[in-house]
């Protein structure tokens, strides 16, 4: 394609990306986002109805399967900036499919959860639950869209050929991404698991209470 | 030089207006006559500032606005009009300062009067308001000095309160179901506020004094009545089409007659006694219309105001209305079979009960059930209902 | 120095892609221009739905009982969809989508947003959202009745018009709304960071760049609050949920709901409502600073101050959120604080009004009509900023909370004196949109009938909220402490509403009109300095600058300099015409350095 000819300024080699800023700017979008269910959570617990679900066992293999994609991110971003292009593909398709993995077994983990009668509607910790959870895997499927961008430009049409410099950029902001997912999701189970209403009480406590 | 012109006029107009205006504070009814000093200082410096700042902008526009000059003008590509002065750091300085000593005038003496609000003097009579989709109703702990627990599940036609009738401390509160509610001369009154529905305001102007009513919770402020009369209560807080035919009042007394009228209130044990009696006595509804006219009497509202059991609400009793002779506010007389029955839900300011508030307002209702809500209405007794 | 560049930039779209049909020009298009005036002209649709909506409610106010068909139900569903309307689908979609669109790639010397792409799905997302609200009126049970604040537990249970469906198609397009306004702010924010031109620093940035893109900051950190608000809500809606439904009965039946928390709603609606007027009056700022200082023909009175107000007013309106619950029921010594912060903020504000006035103070105040518009403002600005002083003080709020005084207030401060910078700027930038001037002469009926109508409606309502008339009545009769000379007041500015309502029809009339025969445009019309009345075609052709993007040199409001040949001085003139921006600014190094 033809190019046009501008007057630019030269970049210097440490430059920051214009996808890159973006993505900087919407994972402060949803850090606030998830900031604000997660203190929406340990306000709704000074409630004197809150009662504690037990989370069930599928929240372990979830958790194992993000850290696995992550992992797997990060070695496909660290091939593909080497141009060790072979390499980079496998890993990204693994990194992709833990996040779909992912997904799943949160699917799996609702479900063990509605066998058991936890409902979204009657008991408040589950209400949360499910919408944390279900927050949480949205920001995932939107990750896997741009996910599948980047593999398709991952791949280009003479197999042979390495992918162009801006896929290996690609690839490390998904793998950028995937860590944050990470890093939310490791909150978000810290206080499901972790916050109760007598830690919220003990930290709220001198601001006094909601009502 | 219009919108010079303007500007003053504008100034002028706003500052006689505020002279001139009948429209100002309610007369005071409470000891929060610092809340209406705070008000009045508030005024005197924003006043201020708006005349002050109103008035340099038309000097600025008077002596700045672009002229040509004269009528033959060239003016020279080299000729500026406007000066060149991009900033001046010590006018900034003095002007952040001297605002923020403006704002802290404004502040503190603000926080003061808040600190006595938050903190109800001790030996408070304290009275209990609850809201509820529109009406109000009140309680006072009775001799023992303590209120009754109360829950949303116990709220019946019988208990519109929500009174734990196992709870004993609740026995002897006193109940006081109507809208009107007293509170005795020159001593302090904590207001306890409660909703089992949705959110209101308990609001009345001339005690300046109010809250938001948030069901879960119970909320308070506090006053002083300095003054006797009776005084309209206003909700607050959008709480749904009647939010605003919420009325309710306060009437201040003498401390002799407040006791003499609190002495007259009837206990909780004794309602739910009386409520016990009448409930034998009422049979159920079997007839589906009947039923179906009683689930929009409450979906709709109509309960809010229309009792069923004979006593008298925003608007009249349904007890006996079907066939009845109603006296109208023009002195006009008629008998309310169906037909008129529907008209009068159809058109309600068309005409007005003797004795009752133009304040109903138009429902939405199709053919199907109006039918429905004048068999709830007939099913209630009445003279020859004729259908 | 010259550098061939294929991707990574907005550029990947460019010469064998630029659009050739009428579809990808005008309607799918990626260019930001068109998406501005998408935003523009679909925001203005829905105002104008408002408008309507408010004359309908003030046709009660002023006549209760006249209009037969404005029962109490309907009359709180136009209030809930005027305010909704008017605060998100109109001025917030107006500034960040229409004005942010249009002005920052031209102002910072970009050839289009980072994100084309996502640009153009941000304003076809943005319809949708408003399509689903409109839908809400013909939803069975109509449009929510709760209030724009859509407090629980009222809006979802009956006795509040529209709690079965409306609010569920109102808290839907909320959400699809925030999801466009994220991309949209997205490329604001990127845009700003990423892609000015070579010499456009930060601190030489016009001071509409600074509003929007604080404003959108904000707006991408508030917003989630509203959409943590409106997904919970839904959830207690359709599914039974109780984040904040308490036990409670409902006109006498018993609900399923227990333990939620009304007040866990307000706090996360005002986390996001507070920072929202703020989202509309940061770029409002912004723009009228651009106008008094070109059509005084003087730079902005202290720049760098301006600056940090703006960003001081950012950051500071992400703690005064609890001063609209003052009165809510919430722990009462929450008040001390929030009246501290609400007041503090008032001091960066009022820097702003004294710089706006310093800079007409010896200035040559030429009479358009975008000054007049300015000018205007700072009147109604410091008229209504001033009665948020009252609001603020929570001892002072306390009698005045919830009740007419609120509205005029807000009214004043958020409706009145944005939209008076809205027209300003319209009438500003028209020239450069479309090559043509709007007609002055209806320009100043405009004018003359908005600035005068609007006071007339809002300075005397405050004294009826004195008196202690509440907000959101349907009516007052019977009510002995309201004298019958308030309800001839109401009759009065209902009068003055219609007049008010039925005049901006000179506005669409005048857009239409002109965009069609009106003059014929000078390319810098107004002899401004900043970039955006630079480019090569006016209006300016896709990928705005030509061959070679401007190069800037100065600041953008180097006007009546000394010594200049002209009163003004372009930023991208060559820096041996002068006009740098005073000394204090960004330190030599920064100034010209390759990026």
């Amino acid at each position: 394609m033809s190019t046009i000819t501008l007057t630019r300024p030269a970049r210097p080699t440490v430059t920051r990306s214009n996808v890159g800023v973006g993505l900087w700017v919407f994972m402060g979008v949803a850090t606030a986002l998830f900031t604000l269910f997660t203190a929406a959570y340990l306000m709704r617990m000074a409630s004197s109805d809150w009662s504690s679900i037990a989370l069930p066992w599928q929240l372990g293999l979830s958790t194992a399967l993000l850290v696995a994609g992550s992992a797997a991110m990060q070695v496909a971003a660290a091939a593909a900036h080497r141009g060790r292009w072979p390499r980079a593909r496998a890993w990204l398709l693994a990194g992709g499919a833990c996040a779909a993995a992912f997904l799943g077994a949160q699917l799996w983990a609702w479900q063990a959860l509605l066998e058991a009668h936890v409902l979204v509607s009657g008991n408040p910790a589950a209400s949360f639950f499910y919408l944390l959870t279900a927050m949480h895997g949205l920001h995932v499927m939107g990750g896997l869209i741009a996910w599948s961008v980047t593999a398709h430009g991952a791949w280009p049409a003479d197999r042979a050929e390495p992918a162009l410099p801006r896929a290996a950029h690609a690839i490390g902001l998904c793998a950028r991404y995937w860590h944050f997912l990470l890093a939310v999701w490791v909150v978000l189970l810290a206080t499901l698991a972790g916050a109760t209403p007598a830690l919220v009480a003990w930290v709220c406590g001198p601001i006094g209470a909601l009502r | 030089m219009a919108i010079a012109v303007a500007l003053i006029l504008i100034v002028a107009g706003s500052v006689l207006f505020h002279l001139a205006s009948p429209w100002w504070t309610t007369p005071l009814a409470s000891n929060w006559g610092s809340i209406d000093g705070m008000l009045q200082l508030t005024l005197l410096i924003t006043g201020g500032f708006f005349v002050v700042l109103n008035a340099f902008l038309v000097w600025t526009l008077l002596r700045y606005r672009h002229r040509e000059r004269g009528p033959n003008v060239v003016r020279s590509p080299g000729e500026l009009h406007a000066a060149y002065r991009p900033d001046n750091k010590r006018l900034e300085r003095m002007l952040i300062i001297g605002t923020a000593v403006g704002i802290a005038a404004l502040l503190a003496p603000g926080l003061f009067v808040y600190a006595e609000y938050v903190r109800p003097p001790e030996g408070a009579l304290v009275m209990e308001v609850l809201g509820q989709q529109w009406k109000w109703a009140y309680r006072f702990a009775g001799a023992d000095g303590r209120f009754g627990g109360v829950d949303p599940r116990f709220v019946g036609a019988s208990n519109p309160l929500g009174l734990d009738p196992k709870d004993a401390a609740g026995v002897d509160d006193l109940i006081v179901p109507g809208d009107e509610v007293h509170v005795p001369l020159g001593r302090p009154v904590k207001v306890l506020l409660r909703s089992n529905d949705v959110l209101h305001d308990f609001y009345v102007p001339p005690f300046r004094a109010r809250m938001n009513i948030v069901p879960g919770t119970v909320t308070s402020f506090w006053f002083t009545p300095t003054v006797t009369g009776r005084f309209e209560v206003l909700c607050a807080q959008l709480c749904g089409v009647g939010h605003y035919n919420m009325r309710g009042f306060v009437v201040v007394d003498q401390p002799a007659a407040f006791d003499r009228w609190l002495a007259a209130q009837t206990t909780f044990a004794a309602v739910q006694h009386l409520a016990t009696a009448v409930a034998t006595a009422t049979p159920a509804n079997a007839d589906p219309l009947v039923a179906r006219g009683q689930a929009l009497a409450q979906s709709k509202g109509c309960t809010a105001c229309h009792t069923i059991d004979g006593s008298t609400g925003v608007g009249p009793t349904w007890k006996g209305l079907l066939g009845k002779t109603e006296r109208f506010a023009d002195g006009s007389s008629a008998r309310l079979d169906a037909n008129a029955l529907r008209h009068d839900i159809r058109e309600p300011a068309a005409r007005v009960a003797q004795g009752f508030a133009p304040v109903m307002p138009k429902t939405e209702l199709s053919d199907a059930e109006l039918d429905a809500l004048i068999a709830y209405i007939g099913a209630q007794g009445g003279a020859a209902a004729s259908r | 120095m010259a550098q061939t560049l294929h991707a990574d930039t907005a550029l990947a779209h460019g010469a064998p892609h630029a659009p050739q049909s009428f579809l990808t020009r005008y309607v799918w298009s990626q260019d930001h221009k068109v998406i501005a005036v998408q935003y523009s002209c679909i925001a203005i649709f829905t105002g104008m739905v408002g408008l309507v909506l408010s004359d309908l409610m003030r046709l009660q106010l002023g006549f209760p009982g006249v209009f037969a068909f404005i029962d109490a139900a309907r009359y709180y569903q136009f209030v809930t969809m005027h305010g909704m309307i008017m605060v998100i689908y109109l001025l917030t979609a107006l500034f960040l989508g229409g004005f942010g669109n249009y002005l920052i790639p031209l102002m910072v010397g970009a050839r289009d947003m980072v994100f084309p792409y996502l640009n153009m799905l941000s304003v076809w997302v943005f319809l949708l959202a408003v399509i689903v609200l409109m839908a809400s009126f013909f939803a069975p049970g109509g449009p929510t009745g709760a209030g724009w604040t859509l407090y629980p537990p009222q809006v979802i249970m009956p006795g509040t018009p529209g709690h079965d469906w409306g609010i569920i198609l109102m808290l839907v397009s909320l959400l699809i709304f925030i999801v466009a306004t994220t991309m949209g702010g997205l490329n604001y924010v990127t845009t700003v960071l990423q892609l000015r031109c070579q010499g456009m620093t930060l601190m030489r940035m016009p001071l509409s760049v600074w509003g929007i893109f604080t404003a959108t900051i904000l707006a991408l950190l508030a917003f989630p609050a509203l959409f943590v608000s409106g997904v919970m809500l839904l959830l207690d809606k359709t599914l039974g949920s109780s984040f904040f439904m308490p036990a409670m009965v409902s006109l006498g039946q018993a609900t399923g709901y227990r333990g939620g928390s009304p007040l866990l709603f307000q706090h996360l609606f005002w986390f996001f409502g507070h920072p929202e007027v703020y989202i509309i009056a940061l770029p409002a700022f912004g723009v009228v600073s651009d106008l008094i200082s070109v059509h005084a023909r003087k730079a902005i009175f202290g720049y760098r101050m301006m600056v940090w107000a703006i960003l001081a007013i950012g950051v500071l309106s992400v703690v005064v959120w609890a001063h609209h619950m003052f009165v809510s029921g919430m722990n009462l010594y929450f008040g001390f604080f929030f009246a501290t912060t609400t007041l503090i903020i008032a001091v960066p504000t009022a820097i702003k009004v004294y710089n706006w006035l310093l800079t007409l103070w010896r200035g040559d105040i030429h009479l358009t009509v975008p000054m007049l518009f300015a000018l205007a403002f700072i009147c109604t600005f410091i008229n209504g900023g001033l009665t948020g002083l009252f609001l603020g003080n929570v001892s002072v709020d306390i009698p005045l909370s919830g009740s007419y005084f609120v509205v005029a207030h807000f009214h004043m401060v958020m409706a009145v004196s944005p939209i008076l910078v809205v027209f300003g700027g319209i009438y500003h930038w028209y020239p450069k949109v479309s090559g043509r001037m709007l007609n002055d002469t209806i320009g100043k009926w405009h004018f003359w009938i908005t600035f005068l109508g609007t006071y007339a409606i809002y300075f005397p309502m405050h004294y009826l909220g004195i008196m202690g008339m509440p907000r959101r009545y349907y009516a007052y009769d019977g009510y002995q402490f309201i004298p019958p000379t308030a309800q001839s007041l109401n009759a009065f500015i209902t009068i003055a509403a219609l007049i008010v309502g039925v005049g901006q029809l000179l506005f669409i009339a005048n857009l239409l009109w002109s965009w069609f025969h009106g003059a014929k445009a000078d390319p810098n019309p107004w002899r401004a300095a900043s970039l955006e009345w630079q480019t090569p075609q006016t209006p300016p052709a896709h990928l705005n600058w030509g061959d070679e993007l401007p190069v800037v040199h100065r600041w953008a409001y180097a006007y009546s300099v000394p010594g200049a040949r002209e009163d003004f001085i372009a930023q991208n003139a060559p820096p041996e015409d002068g006009g740098d921006e005073p000394e204090q600014a960004a330190p030599p190094r920064r100034k010209e350095r390759a990026r």
